[in-house]
């Protein structure tokens, strides 16, 4: 046995590489299906088995008690973790092991549990960068480096695009400030007009009534009908508000320990015995 | 048409081109001063000349290293490796042409070598940056560093017929850019380096870049392709170190490696660090480092070996001056924008430019929300129906 071998032998022992998701499309009518989607760190299973079946123009729900693994499905969905076992499908389409940025352009937009803004831009062009991807806004970097027509043309349709998202959620008049110097109601919605920006197929909000008042969950709420209705869209967020749930929600799935304790119809969901003793104990 | 060419010349954001035309006009006034003057007078201008071509150098090295550190967030102390990749190789196709094609135009050698230059700093940039930019902070320092002086010894113990070995690499029969114009030279390609990196900047692209650096999660979760954009902010920051590096050998007609040590990265991110945030900084920080370079080296040299002890307190003054409590009111009151705005005054009237797009406060929404929050949800035998069960988590 040689040197090189036996450095190929030692590679091939230590550095086992997972064996790769082959991706198949399949037939399917939910906007987005998830088949037995899973992923364990180490000897923890983080999610096992998850299941979601998301039609089209649906609000559903993700809930859970502190630690269900509510945030790690999103993760997994949105390609910041790999799932272990599983694939989920956009309209189809399988999407697992795809870059974040991919799954984004492929039409997931999410928003944060913890808000994560450009700080350092200002409002419109915290949008504009969620803009950028857009077919219609191509521009490569030679056309911008010698502002060539085609710049100024999609850096005004860009602003157009952006303004009129802004609009919608009632931050125009604040455009031109920091992203970081608005009021945290504000942050929250300039999150979710720069997910809208991406022009996804399905938004994902993580907690996106945390830490308000009453009246800004009531906005929130009449926000995000508004945006399943005016922008055709599908929605899947997690929360703990249970009113907010109830309130807004089609259905629900609901997470304990990383696997689906129960799924249906929201209030059917919410009044299961399970539920209720996974939330209260006894 | 008069109409038309007016209200474009009106929509120009000339704040955003002040830049160019300071630098344009200065240059133009000093070079007609250069070439004018003749005799005792142009050999006492001389010095100037010098200075202001090293000041081009430094200008293009701060400039073009604001992209990386400034913009794109990340530390580069590798930015005299790029100077020198793109020292050598326009040194070695200067000597080619030369040499072997027998071509002594000034202009042809400048062109040819900064292009060779350029590019091939920017090759390196594409190298180095591919596994490089994985990392973050400090590690990606360490491995700009690490580059850095790879490619000095590098030269040095290279063939020694091409890169001139531990010597130094030669131009050949002497060549170099006469002073009296290099630095007219030098300063066209100031305005050339600035025009493509804040060009870059105030782009698609260059949103994309800043955004990187303002949350690279939120970014990737935007849909942007952060490998590539870092990439794109380091090779075309490279690209200009090596055209830099191009024009200090055209210069001095020679190049030696041991010039671009480690401490000659640190100058330039000194100069960059000085300047703040934005190129305008930079340009400035650059002006008044290589002024304050040329008045310690005037002094005998009495000075000019506590010139890194210099900069250390310049910068530790300047954080002193940006944190301390005491100044506070002085800067907001004397700060760079508040003088703009008092010169300028910019009206802001946010009425005029609503679009006709869906106004929110006039959006129609059948939701009766006393309906949606007494939705009875049965949680408690009790019959107590509690708000909020959980943690509201939002630290996660």
């Amino acid at each position: 046995m040689n040197i090189k071998e036996k450095f190929v032998d030692f590679f091939k022992a230590h550095f086992k590489k997972a064996p790769k998701h082959k991706r198949v499309d399949i037939e399917s009518e939910y906007v987005l299906e998830t088949k037995e989607l899973g992923i364990t760190f180490g000897g923890l299973k983080a999610a096992q088995d998850v299941n979601l079946k998301i039609k089209k123009n649906e609000i559903y729900g993700l809930i859970g008690p502190n630690g269900a693994g509510k945030t790690t499905v999103f993760n997994l969905l949105t390609g910041v973790y790999q799932p272990t076992t599983g694939a989920f499908y956009l309209n189809g389409k399988d999407l697992t092991g795809l870059r974040q940025d991919k799954i984004n352009q492929m039409g997931f937009a999410r928003t944060f549990q913890n808000i994560r803004l450009f700080n350092n831009m200002t409002v419109v062009r915290n949008v504009m960068v969620g803009l950028s991807n857009q077919p219609e806004y191509k521009c490569s970097l030679f056309e911008s480096i010698f502002r060539l027509p085609r710049h100024f043309k999609t850096e005004k349709a860009m602003r157009k695009r952006a303004k009129e998202l802004l609009d919608i959620f009632g931050l125009l008049d604040e455009r031109n400030n920091l992203a970081c110097n608005l009021p945290y109601g504000k942050q929250r919605k300039l999150e979710i007009a720069r997910a809208l920006a991406t022009n996804p197929k399905l938004l994902l909000l993580d907690e996106p009534a945390a830490g308000m008042n009453p009246n800004e969950t009531e906005d929130l709420v009449n926000t995000i009908k508004y945006i399943r209705d005016n922008f055709d869209m599908t929605i899947l967020l997690i929360e703990h508000d249970m009113k907010f749930v109830s309130g807004l929600c089609d259905r629900i799935t609901v997470l304990n320990f990383g696997t689906v304790l129960t799924e249906g119809k929201t209030k059917e969901a919410l009044n299961n015995p399970e539920v209720i003793k996974a939330y209260i104990g006894g | 048409m008069m109409k038309k060419v007016l209200s474009t010349f009106k929509s120009i954001k000339w704040k955003h081109y002040s830049v160019y035309l300071i630098i344009a006009v200065a240059v133009a006034i000093l070079g007609y001063l250069s070439l004018s003057l003749d005799g005792k007078a142009s050999r006492a201008f001389d010095t100037y000349r010098s200075l202001l071509g090293d000041m081009s150098i430094w200008i293009i090295l701060a400039v073009s290293l604001s992209l990386v550190v400034g913009f794109l967030g990340e530390l580069s102390l590798g930015h005299a490796g790029f100077m020198s990749v793109g020292a050598y190789l326009g040194a070695v196709i200067t000597n080619v042409l030369i040499a072997n094609l027998k071509i002594e135009n000034t202009f042809v050698i400048i062109v040819v070598s900064v292009f060779v230059g350029g590019v091939s700093a920017a090759a390196c940039g594409f190298i180095v940056g591919l596994p490089a930019l994985r990392l973050k902070g400090d590690y990606l320092a360490i491995v700009t560093l690490a580059f850095g002086e790879i490619v000095r010894v590098i030269f040095k113990n290279a063939n020694p017929n091409i890169f001139g070995g531990a010597g130094g690499l030669q131009l050949k029969n002497y060549f170099t850019i006469d002073r009296k114009y290099f630095f007219i030279i030098g300063f066209l390609f100031v305005i050339l380096t600035i025009a493509v990196i804040q060009n870059t900047i105030r782009s698609k692209h260059g949103r994309a870049i800043t955004a990187i650096r303002d949350n690279e999660i939120a970014a990737k979760a935007t849909g942007i392709n952060v490998t590539k954009y870092k990439l794109m902010g380091f090779v075309i920051s490279a690209a200009f170190a090596g055209i830099a590096g191009v024009l200090m050998t055209l210069k001095d007609g020679t190049v030696l490696y041991s010039k671009f040590d480690y401490n000659y990265s640190i100058e330039i991110l000194v100069i960059v660090v000085l300047g703040g945030m934005g190129i305008n900084g930079s340009v400035i920080a650059a002006v008044f480092i290589s002024l304050l370079n040329w008045k310690l080296t005037d002094m005998n040299g009495s000075l000019s070996d506590y010139k890194n002890l210099i900069y250390a307190l310049i910068l530790i003054l300047l954080i002193i001056y940006r944190n301390a409590p005491a100044l506070k009111g002085f800067r907001e009151k004397y700060n760079f924008r508040t003088l703009w705005a008092m010169v300028f005054k910019p009206k802001h009237n946010p009425a005029k430019d609503k679009g006709d797009a869906v106004r929110w406060d006039v959006v129609p929404t059948k939701i009766e929300m006393n309906e949606v929050l007494s939705t009875d949800v049965v949680i408690d035998s009790t019959g107590d129906n509690s708000a909020d069960i959980g943690e509201r988590g939002g630290n996660k």
